[in-house]
């Protein structure tokens, strides 16, 4: 019902703005049309002043309203470094932000038609466009040195030490692996995917690598204050591995995987304590993926490495459940027990 | 240049067709307004069909903007509208994810690239060149008409049961290659790509033509530094779209080779909806390089000519010649060039060589030197002017103003050390809305309002113009400016609900006042197609040759210009089209011949 209002509303509007318009041209006519034109100049003049006015201080308002609703500060050493990097460009940018729109509406408005008024005929000038050629150059050239002296550093070789997690897209979900005691992820490839078999991933079984890597899903536990580091895979289309808290984000493709390193600095805890209980560091997918890709969420649980180890020592390796014929065994404390036994067991089955 | 030689070569066709007499010529309906060859009303065509795209795609833009608003109310008349694609009153993903697709790819390919530079290179290039026609008249029309076909198979897309295109405008395989991925991939992904091949083809007829006749059939005196910036700029258009739009039909040619021939350009190690397929050694990243190619030169093509027309306006309407002409050009080549050479900066995060983002990060930032140029240049142009504000001029500084807004969020993201932090968020919506989509639109309104009188012999009426230009210009910085914090606090594109999420859901009433002055904002822009189709009938007549008081040779015609363009010879030029206030003259048309001891600007 309201819908309909709303549509006559407008419908209305729009009759009456019409019949206003063509009065107007018609009332133009016989005050004299040159008359209206220098009227309607001068209206027009103030408008554009007063769009500057109001603008510069909507640009205000606009921030007082939401600077609240942006992230907190970067959870990740390599957040921080971004973030300083949008704080310069920021102040550059505004700086010539306001410049040049005051310059643009103000020179509107100071400049409008006036009788006596003669244009000041100024076809070039070298000296001025030499120096509004040179000093966005300067500032331009300061601003990708700055940037990509992090760039690189964002993007270089992760830390020897760093913990290694591999973190699958699909639709419409995360799925993650650990590499057990070894330290090493076993191979994978996709035509060994089975889900019946409890192998999501396309681990290959042969390579004993595979035997303790742990897969788990939606929820991904990395440790507080060591670096991490993600190999990201996709098994259908592209997804995205987005982490807005720590300001990292890289593109999950399928056949080509890719890496991306950070490390966090504050647990999930204590995120926590300080943002109230809602906070969560999300996984988003940030590359349009299909029907569900606004739904495909991941949770990372920032912990401390004794907490890490617990979990850790609470999940069974999928290599035990894929042998156990895919019931979901008690999770087993004893992970390296587990091990073994699911090893052997693994390698008749592998015959077949 | 041999002027001669091309005077009497057009002439010569001209005369034969006897079409400068301007009448009593044999014109059926059909050759006059439908299969028409001349230039005029071809661009009419064009902007006619862009206007029509431009409100399916405004459209679908407000259809999802009430989603986005709206995401737990109930809107029975989508359901009435739309069947099982809104069905219970809501937007499903399926649908949305269509709309999103369609929204871009409308206005992106169907309304800024063939409604605007089809629309003003074909108006324009002839008549402020000084030519009777195109170089080829003929292949003018079928560039039209190859519009008009990729137009029909786009439209009959919208119609299919498994709904149109929904892989993003972008198409990315293997999300657009595999049938199995969305039920948008299925026949809608076919008939987009068969649509946009047409496009391809209409928009190198185009090109080609526009290159020939700017760089032939100029008339005497035109030399190319004699040439309004429009022309220069329509012709780095032309430029950008014949080199890049090759490289994008060759990428959607090997996407349907993956969709329906089993091959493997971009599919790899794939395992989609419970299937194992075949394919092996493809990169799905090799198809954004390619489509880049040309999407990146399409955003130039986009905002050139909007670039060109804007300059023009802004000298007319100053009275006062345009600020470095010769910067302007030279800023434009600059341009053009580095279009090229930027396009992986939209790929900075798919798992790229650090080093190679670095090149495109170093290329992609040069591009700001000669935007602000322009821009400086655009200022300079009003400071100590006279200005006169006619809706066209409005439209012109409010394309100055949204170019600054946007081009220096682009100082932002094409720094990839913060583009790792907003690519593919709501501030890359808000950068390329406000810099290619919102003031490439205050450039295509500029232009209509401005040349309205020589596409019809009538004006358009300006207390509408002045109400289309105030509540356009507010609506959209109070839609697009606070998208930038939504950016900020990395809320994706893209996602039609955020209830699921803890990080993104705290923008709900923002949301919902964009949405509001979307609609708010469609609906006065309705009320200027009403404007145009309206004042095309029964609009105010023109009543002197020369409305605006301008020096560009459009205005030597008669008011309402036949096949042919001139009456009698096509005058000679002897000046630069930018001499306005010079020597205590108001304006000096560039027919006018320098008197002796006047100096050259």
């Amino acid at each position: 019902m309201s819908t309909t209002w709303i549509i006559v509303a407008f419908i209305l509007g729009f009759i009456i703005v019409f019949q206003i318009a063509k009065a107007s041209e018609y009332v133009a006519i016989l005050k004299g049309e040159e008359k209206t034109r220098k009227e309607t100049n001068k209206i027009n003049a103030f408008l554009l002043l007063a769009f500057l006015i109001v603008g510069l201080f909507g640009v205000w308002y606009c921030n007082e309203q939401l600077k609240g609703k942006i992230l907190p500060e970067a959870a990740s050493e390599h957040g921080e470094r971004i973030d300083t990097m949008i704080l310069v460009t920021l102040i550059i940018t505004f700086i010539v932000f306001v410049i040049t729109q005051v310059a643009l509406f103000w020179f509107a408005f100071r400049y409008q038609e006036k009788e006596d008024r003669v244009p000041y005929y100024y076809p070039h000038n070298n000296k001025l466009e030499i120096i509004w050629t040179v000093i966005p150059a300067i500032v331009l050239t300061i601003l990708v040195g700055f940037g990509l002296y992090y760039w690189f550093q964002i993007t270089g070789e992760a830390p020897k030490n760093a913990q290694i997690v591999e973190v699958t897209g699909s639709q419409f979900k995360w799925e993650f692996r650990y590499p057990g005691k070894d330290g090493r992820l076993g191979r994978k490839y996709f035509k060994e995917i089975n889900e019946l078999k409890a192998n999501p991933l396309g681990q290959i079984w042969d390579d004993p690598d595979n035997h303790d890597d742990i897969v788990a899903n939606q929820e991904m536990h990395i440790v507080v204050g060591k670096p991490v580091k993600l190999i990201i895979h996709a098994k259908d289309v592209i997804h995205d591995v987005g982490l807005a808290h720590f300001r990292m984000k890289m593109d999950a493709v399928p056949g080509m995987p890719t890496t991306m390193w950070f490390t966090p600095k504050y647990t999930t805890r204590q995120m926590k304590e300080k943002y109230g209980e809602n906070f969560n560091y999300e996984i988003s997918c940030d590359q349009m993926c299909g029907t569900g890709h606004y739904g495909m969420r991941g949770v990372v649980i920032v912990e401390s490495q004794s907490e890490f180890n617990v979990w850790q020592a609470k999940q069974q390796p999928q290599y035990a459940a894929a042998m156990g014929g895919g019931a979901p065994a008690p999770a087993n404390p004893q992970a390296p027990a587990t091990d073994t036994t699911a090893n052997s067991a693994g390698s008749t089955r592998n015959i077949n | 240049m041999n002027n001669e030689t091309t005077i009497h070569v057009h002439d010569g066709s001209v005369l034969h067709d006897d079409h400068h007499n301007g009448h009593h010529h044999k014109e059926t309906f059909i050759t006059k307004y439908i299969f028409s060859q001349d230039h005029k009303t071809i661009a009419k065509q064009f902007l006619i069909t862009g206007i029509i795209w431009a409100i399916i795609g405004a459209l679908f833009s407000v259809l999802f903007r009430l989603q986005l608003g709206y995401p737990d109310q109930s809107f029975p008349i989508l359901e009435t509208f739309f069947g099982k694609w809104g069905q219970g009153g809501k937007i499903n993903p399926e649908f949305y994810y269509a709309l999103i697709t369609m929204h871009g790819t409308i206005l992106v390919f169907f309304v800024l690239t063939a409604g605007l530079s089809g629309t003003f290179a074909n108006l324009l290039i002839p008549l402020q060149v000084g030519a009777r026609d195109m170089a080829s008249p003929f292949m003018n029309m079928l560039s039209y008409w190859f519009f008009f076909m990729a137009s029909v198979v786009m439209m009959t897309s919208l119609f299919v049961q498994t709904g149109p295109a929904s892989g993003g405008w972008t198409m990315y395989p293997p999300l657009s290659a595999l049938a199995l991925a969305q039920p948008g991939s299925k026949m809608g992904a076919d008939l987009w790509l068969i649509s946009m091949a047409l496009f391809v083809v209409s928009s190198l007829l185009g090109g080609l033509n526009y290159i020939a006749t700017i760089l032939n059939m100029r008339t005497k005196g035109m030399s190319m530094t004699r040439l309004p910036l429009t022309i220069w700029a329509l012709f780095f258009t032309a430029i950008l779209g014949v080199l890049s739009f090759p490289v994008l039909l060759s990428g959607f040619i090997l996407l349907l080779f993956d969709r329906h021939l089993g091959t493997s350009f971009y599919l790899s190690d794939i395992y989609v909806a419970g299937q194992i397929l075949p394919n092996e050694g493809g990169s799905a990243i090799l198809y954004q390089h390619l489509f880049w190619f040309l999407g990146h030169p399409e955003v130039y093509i986009i905002i050139l000519p909007a670039m060109g027309m804007v300059s023009e306006i802004l000298s007319v309407n100053s009275r006062k010649p345009i600020f470095g002409y010769m910067a302007m050009v030279g800023s434009l080549f600059a341009i053009t060039i580095l279009a090229f050479l930027v396009w992986a900066h939209h790929m900075f995060v798919t798992g790229m060589n650090p080093f190679l983002g670095s090149v495109f990060v170093l290329l992609t930032l040069l591009i700001a030197i000669p935007s602000a140029i322009k821009v400086f240049n655009w200022i300079t142009t009003i400071w100590r002017g006279n200005v006169r504000f006619t809706p066209a001029m409005l439209f012109s500084i409010g394309f100055v103003s949204m170019f600054i807004s946007g081009g220096l969020t682009g100082i932002w993201l094409g720094n990839s050390t913060i583009d790792i932090h907003v690519h593919d968020t709501y501030f890359v919506v808000a950068h390329f809305h406000i810099v290619m989509g919102v003031s490439a639109f205050f450039g295509m309104f500029a232009g209509v309002y401005h040349w309205f009188p020589k596409m019809f012999g009538r004006y358009l009426n300006s207390t509408l113009g002045y109400i289309h230009f105030w509540v356009t210009i507010v609506g959209a910085y109070l839609i697009f400016w606070p998208m930038h914090y939504m950016g900020l606090a990395g809320v994706p594109r893209r996602y039609l609900d955020f209830s699921l999420w803890t990080t993104f859901n705290q923008f709900n009433d923002l949301n919902k006042f964009i949405s509001v002055v979307t609609i708010i904002v469609f609906a006065v822009n309705l009320m200027f197609v009403f404007n145009f189709f309206y004042s095309m009938i029964k609009g105010r007549k023109v009543r002197s040759a020369n409305p605006w008081s301008a020096n560009t040779l459009e205005w030597t015609t008669p008011i309402n210009p036949g096949h042919g363009n001139w009456e009698g010879d096509i005058p000679e030029v002897y000046r630069w089209p930018y001499d306005y206030g010079k020597d205590g003259r108001e304006y000096i048309p560039q027919t006018e011949p320098y008197k002796p001891g006047e100096k050259v600007h």
